[in-house]
């Protein structure tokens, strides 16, 4: 059966039809939950892509943890569906205490947007489950807050659980410990701040993302 | 209206100390170009005022220091500072 993904819509939001096309060119029937709905309508997998939900008012992802949705999203996420968000995603992730820590502004202080490499550092994981330990990725970042931050417990928790699923090769923006990516304590939550979607495509110049975005697929067919 | 007494919070919200405000430092590297070599410690902080209705003022400062748990300040990185003072009646 084809494997449904929900691709959510905040106000503000702008990677969503990227993430749609690249999910599509895997295979998958992708869709998109309009944020005001309190239902994921029955998806397999929940992705919350990058932009500026609710225009980043207040903090990153703080308005966009309170959309009606996003209760829907945590009761699946408890559930065991598989959870991604990226960049934008990943900050309303951590602001809705799905994931751990914060993401605070670059160290730079710069607002980036070049392409990137990350290691994987656990194949453990809803995202990266298809790829190798520290197979090296090019996929694009894309973000002013992708400095990763969380405190000295969390982070030790972190690395002692393997939860860190992706660290940046060469650290673009002061991340703690060169963190690009976080899962949860059950695995099936993963946040990171570069962009597989972008890197879908050979016209993209690096299809590296696809390994990341078709381990969700397979992730939906072991829960199913 | 409750008919309630009104009160005005200020909420400051700043960085947790060992938290990067790059922004400051930033702006604190900035100043000496203007003459300002005396400056150090500068952080950036945003500043929130709300005016609220409450039984009292221990449930209104109550009341904003959920609010700065639940949305206004996000504990992992920031701290904040909430003061309350009740509104004279019209």
């Amino acid at each position: 059966m084809t494997t449904r993904v929900g691709v959510i819509q905040f106000p503000g939001t702008n990677c969503e039809l990227d993430v749609i096309h690249a999910m599509t060119q895997l295979g998958a029937d992708a869709s998109i939950l309009w944020h005001g709905d309190p239902t994921v309508n029955g998806v397999d997998t929940v992705i919350v892509p990058g932009g500026f939900a609710h225009g980043d008012y207040l903090r990153t992802g703080a308005i966009a943890r309170f959309s009606p949705v996003m209760q829907a999203v945590a009761d699946f996420a408890a559930s065991g569906g598989p959870v991604v968000g990226i960049c934008n995603g990943f900050q309303i992730l951590c602001e809705a205490g799905l994931l751990p820590g914060a993401l605070q502004k670059n160290a730079g202080l710069k607002f980036l947007c070049e392409p990137a490499e990350i290691r994987v550092e656990t194949s453990r994981s809803v995202l990266t489950n298809g790829a190798q330990v520290g197979q090296v990725l090019r996929v694009p970042i894309n973000h002013f807050e992708g400095n990763y931050i969380c405190d000295a417990s969390t982070l030790a928790e972190l690395q002692a659980e393997d939860r860190v699923v992706f660290r940046y090769v060469r650290n673009p923006n002061g991340a703690l410990d060169d963190i690009a990516g976080v899962c949860n304590a059950a695995r099936n939550v993963v946040g990171l701040m570069p962009h597989p979607e972008r890197a879908s495509d050979r016209l993209l110049g690096s299809q590296d993302g696809n390994v990341l975005l078709g381990s969700v697929l397979s992730a939906c067919a072991k829960v199913s | 209206m409750t008919g309630m007494p009104s009160y005005e919070a200020h909420i400051d919200i700043s960085h947790l100390p060992g938290v990067a405000d790059p922004a400051g430092s930033t702006v604190e590297r900035a100043l000496p170009a203007l003459g300002y070599d005396n400056v150090s410690g500068l952080k950036i902080a945003r500043s929130i005022k709300l005016v609220l209705e409450c039984a009292s003022e221990a449930e209104a400062k109550r009341q904003v220091t959920e609010m700065c748990e639940r949305i206004l300040a996000n504990p992992v990185i920031e701290n904040y500072a909430v003061s309350v003072t009740e509104l004279a009646r019209p």
